[in-house]
């Protein structure tokens, strides 16, 4: 069997890293264990080197490997950075969060680097085998990483009904995962799809697809399959739910990508329907949870679910038509949601680690008046809070648009409505990220706090960077989405190729 | 001269221009307010002088030419292009919108309302120029809506930071707000709502414009001359874009019943968000009727007349009679502009050149009165700290000068001939009576006299609120106290708009010698004729 060194690069050194970390955590006095975090961010750095040199010189042709099970192509290769940055981001944010903590550094980052690194499979992957194995490496480590605060309770609860519920969808895609294969005989996608081709009729090869769907449903967390959600995100420590917002959902919507666009494409009429009804009650039920929360971390992740619909809504377009332009700019802009969406979402995470730091509480009143003692927060706050809100000239405007324009281009009635329903869905959706806008900038100070007061710790170095490198790309994004929107149209090419 | 907006930088720059003020002054410490107000001061000084000098090097021998053109790539995966211009509709627009805000940063050195944050105001105030100045040069229908959406954030933060902090019991709520905070999310979620849908509009047509081009766009000039061939045609489809865009626009506008936003975010801004909202956010949405709707899609906007003038003409009605039942000069001035775009707007409704240029000059007119008028009133309010008409009174003995021209604004805001608000008034009903050929002429007649009656109001509330505030003996609560008249800042603020409320009242060629060949090309392209 031919490995292809050079593609596998990135898997390789995130792997050696994670050795490292491990080796580190055992070699370190306790009071050391920092460059356990020190290793793991380099060890990320590194490990987009070789993503560099493969998209100079990939030349033309994917890199197949593993009978066609794992490929590197543009797709793999674009999603491959995009994981790779968040992981970054999420480690730069847990540098002071975990040190505060004092206990199982090593432990932390040695999970971080291995969800990663599913991940990374994941993008790569190409047949059920590989997607599963991929997904598990995600999810695994976070249900011990959602735990981590073993002293709360919250904690507790919030690992054990991710780990159950998660046990429950990975029960749920195998059973589909099994149908697919005694039905078609083939792992592979592509054997799938042959196969696929010739089973329009059968029950159990419908059965099989909607088994999968659900299973990825619970992963990025869509209506009716998200309530696991909400509790999870408050209880795990914050920058764990901001990785499990992020690059925990973004692998659950590659694997979706992959199995819609290259394993099913002759089903359209069962996923199609079925993610148009999970796209609209995702926006509308997220969206209108959220609006009731008062806790931060709540209301984020109530976001997130409605994100999550609207990252979904392209779907419904790629399934109700056959030319090969409109699936293409679908999944392209499924993929440029998700990559703006990991941005400013991260970005909003770390706004809350270090506010709740500030302030000592994550509820949303207790930001009041934040202007007054942290303006810069404020204003990365604002800017973080309103891209997800989409309006422009910030990034989020751009994903919303593009979102629209794939939902409109086959102008078919249904889909023009589900278009009315993501913008009502948008207008809602502003009134709960302007809230947090104002509370920030128009409330006055709570009583008995003074300016000084919350003004005394300075932000630490790494979660300043995390807070620098998203408002950039947010901004930059906004401003110049060309350059993102050319990227994407190649990956998106190479997912929708063969349909 | 000619060839620095010959090729289009000169434009660029008074979009961009302040903007780039608005980073500038975070070059200075937060201290340094001096520093910062030079510096927003120089900035919307060379944005309104380039915007002045764009309107003397214009050729109005070709008004209806879109001239200092700039087209360059920007999104070419969805084909988006960087397209920026001014024909004669948009120029005098442009223009009164760079002015202004060099007027509101005059007004504001010395206007502070708390909390104190000179950079952070000066910084929205300009960013919200951008957002103007962009929307008016923009030819694509993508940068269009990126400046349309540009201006909330600014105006949402303005509002509801240094907005009225007052408390009021809302009847739809059933609870008791703080203005600032209802009012600047009200106005938020309002036109995010309108141009939510404006925005599908925009794609449904960007992807129908690919059935005749071959390739699809969002060119604004490609898609008017689609619209001139009608290929739009009346249809379901006409209808539903049409009807999408008109939510956005009418919002903006705003035009009865979807104006419910405009008098509370009026109120409680402070004085100059009041301005800027009045003088330009409120242009943005009648704008857009003459520059995308009608000409993109003349059948549907010949089938849509008479419902937006009977919009506009209850308008009209209701924001006259709404000003007969306020107790606050701030909301009465507020709930005037709803009547004052209502003629606007039945000029627009008319679909004709006269109309349209009625449109356009009422725009004008209302953006320097009503402009003025929120000065004003932000001045009083400064002085007496309440905006209680029965708690103001003698006015003009307390203050001679602002009551003068409280007077004089009042004046021209009422339709007085000789000044700017005569001419938009009049030409909207002139162009009601005689309405576009196939639309109804006895409904736009009654229109007309529904106008005409509105006019009547408007004198009515105007001369009774002038009558309360500025005539009679001061109130027993101001016995001896002094109020220091018109101060120099307000003087250089106001002048300019005074001189162009005179000179616009006897000359209305300033604004119509741009205007009428491009909206009687615009017309003639629309309907033929």
């Amino acid at each position: 069997m031919d490995l292809d060194y050079h593609a596998l690069a990135p898997e390789i050194v995130v792997a050696a890293t994670i050795l490292l970390v491990l080796g580190l955590d055992v070699a370190l006095p306790r009071r050391r264990k920092y460059w356990t975090a020190f290793a793991g961010v380099v060890g990320l750095t590194l490990a987009a080197v070789p993503l560099v040199t493969l998209a100079l010189g990939g030349g033309p042709g994917a890199r197949s490997m593993l009978g066609g099970g794992y490929v590197v192509d543009d797709f793999a290769l674009v999603l491959k950075a995009v994981f790779i940055a968040g992981g970054y981001l999420v480690l730069l944010m847990s540098v002071s969060y975990i040190e505060s903590d004092r206990y199982y550094q090593g432990e932390y980052y040695l999970l971080l680097l291995t969800s990663i690194l599913g991940s990374l499979i994941m993008a790569s992957s190409r047949d059920l085998i590989t997607v599963f194995v991929g997904l598990e490496l995600v999810t695994g480590p976070l249900f011990l990483l959602a735990g981590w605060r073993k002293g709360d309770a919250r904690s507790n609860e919030a690992s054990l009904k991710f780990f159950i519920l998660g046990v429950l969808s990975t029960a749920v895609l195998l059973y589909g995962m099994s149908f697919l294969y005694g039905l078609t005989g083939s792992v592979t996608f592509e054997g799938i799809r042959t196969a696929g081709a010739g089973l329009l009729d059968s029950g159990a090869f419908r059965l099989a697809v909607l088994f999968t769907l659900i299973g990825f449903g619970f992963k990025i967390t869509a209506v009716p399959f998200h309530f696991w959600a909400p509790d999870t995100y408050e209880g795990a420590p914050t920058p764990v739910t901001a990785y499990l917002s992020v690059g925990s959902k973004a692998a659950g919507f590659v694997g979706l990508l992959l199995l819609c666009y290259r394993a099913f494409p002759s089903v359209t009429e069962i996923w199609g329907p079925a993610l148009w009804v999970l796209a609209a009650l995702s926006m509308t039920l997220g969206n209108l949870t959220a609006l009731r929360q008062d806790n931060i971390v709540r209301m984020l992740a109530y976001s997130s679910i409605a994100q999550g619909g609207f990252i979904l809504v392209p779907f419904a377009a790629a399934a109700v038509t056959n030319d090969p332009l409109v699936i293409q700019e679908a999944a392209s802009a499924t993929i440029v949601y998700v990559i703006i969406y990991a941005f400013m979402n991260l970005g909003a995470f770390a706004v809350v680690i270090e506010g709740a730091r500030r302030t000592g509480t994550s509820m949303i009143d207790g930001w009041a008046g934040m202007w007054r003692y942290a303006p810069r927060l404020a204003v990365l706050g604002a800017v973080f809070f309103f891209s997800l809100a989409g309006i422009p000239p910030l990034a989020g405007w751009y994903a919303k648009f593009a979102m629209f324009l794939a939902i409109l281009r086959p102008g078919n009635p249904w889909t023009a409505a589900l278009a009315v329903i993501a913008a009502v869905n948008a207008v809602i959706a502003l009134v709960y990220y302007a809230r947090v806008g104002k509370t920030m900038w128009m409330d006055p100070l709570p009583d008995g706090a003074s300016d000084g007061e919350r003004t005394a710790r300075p932000m630490s170095g790494a979660l300043a960077l995390a807070l620098g490198i998203s408002v950039i790309f947010v901004i930059l994004a906004g401003v110049l989405p060309f350059q993102l929107a050319g990227v994407f149209a190649e990956a998106a090419k190479v997912v929708t190729a063969g349909i | 001269m000619m060839e620095f907006f010959d090729s289009g930088l000169g434009l660029s720059l008074i979009v961009f221009l302040p903007a780039a003020g608005a980073l500038a002054l975070f070059a200075f410490p937060k201290a340094n307010e001096a520093a910062q107000k030079w510096t927003a001061l120089v900035f919307s000084a060379v944005t309104a002088l380039l915007a002045v000098i764009a309107a003397a090097v214009f050729d109005y021998g070709a008004a209806e030419r879109f001239q200092f053109e700039v087209m360059e790539s920007w999104i070419p995966a969805i084909g988006a292009n960087y397209h920026i211009g001014v024909d004669g509709i948009s120029l005098p627009l442009l223009v009164l919108s760079a002015v202004v805000t060099l007027l509101a940063v005059i007004y504001s050195w010395d206007h502070w309302e708390e909390p104190r944050n000179v950079r952070g105001f000066l910084a929205l105030m300009l960013l919200l120029a951008t957002g103007m100045n962009g929307t008016f040069a923009a030819l694509d229908l993508v940068l269009f809506f990126i400046f349309f959406e540009l201006v909330l954030l600014p105006m949402y933060f303005m509002i509801g930071i240094w907005g009225d902090g007052a408390r009021r019991r809302i009847p739809v709520l059933g609870r008791t707000v703080t203005m600032r905070l209802y009012a600047s999310i009200k106005f938020f979620i309002f036109t995010l709502f309108g141009s939510a849908f404006m925005l599908l509009g925009f794609l449904a047509l960007y992807f129908r414009s690919g059935d005749f081009l071959g390739a699809n766009t969002f060119d604004i000039p490609v898609l008017i001359a689609l619209g001139s061939e009608n290929a739009f045609g009346s249809g379901t489809f006409a209808f539903l874009v049409f009807g999408a865009m008109f939510l956005g626009f009418a919002v903006k506008v705003p035009m009865w019943p979807f104006h419910t936003w405009l008098p509370d975010a009026h109120t409680a801004a402070p004085t100059v968000g009041s301005v800027l909202l009045a003088a330009i956010l409120l242009k943005l949405g009648s704008y857009a009727f003459l520059r995308i709707s009608i000409p993109v899609l003349p059948d549907m906007a010949r089938q849509w007349a008479p419902a937006i003038g009977l919009l506009a003409v209850i308008g009209i009605i209701y924001g006259s009679l709404a000003c007969l039942a306020q107790t606050d000069v701030k909301r009465l001035i507020a709930f005037s502009s709803v009547g004052h775009m209502g003629f606007v707007m039945l000029g627009i409704a008319t679909m004709t050149d006269v109309g349209f240029n009625a449109a356009l000059i009422g725009m004008v007119a209302h953006g320097l009165i009503t402009g003025l008028l929120f000065f004003i009133a932000g001045s009083m309010h400064h002085r007496y700290h309440t905006r209680e008409i029965a708690r103001l009174g003698g006015n003009q003995k307390l203050m001679p000068w602002m009551g003068g021209i409280l007077a004089f604004t009042a004046m021209a805001s009422l339709g007085l001939p000789g000044l700017a608000g005569f001419w938009g008034e009049f030409m909207s009903l002139l162009g009601a009576y005689r309405p576009l050929a196939g639309l109804s002429l006895s409904q736009f007649q009654t229109y007309m006299v529904i106008g005409a009656v509105g006019t009547v109001l408007t004198a009515g509330y105007m001369l009774w609120m002038l009558q309360r505030v500025n005539l009679g003996e001061p109130k027993e609560e101001w016995s001896g106290r002094e109020f220091a008249d018109i101060g120099r800042y307000e003087w250089l603020a106001w002048a300019p708009l005074i001189v162009a409320i005179v000179a616009i009242g006897v000359y209305p060629r300033i604004v119509l010698g741009a205007t009428t060949d491009a909206v009687v090309n615009l017309a003639r392209n629309a309907f033929g004729g």
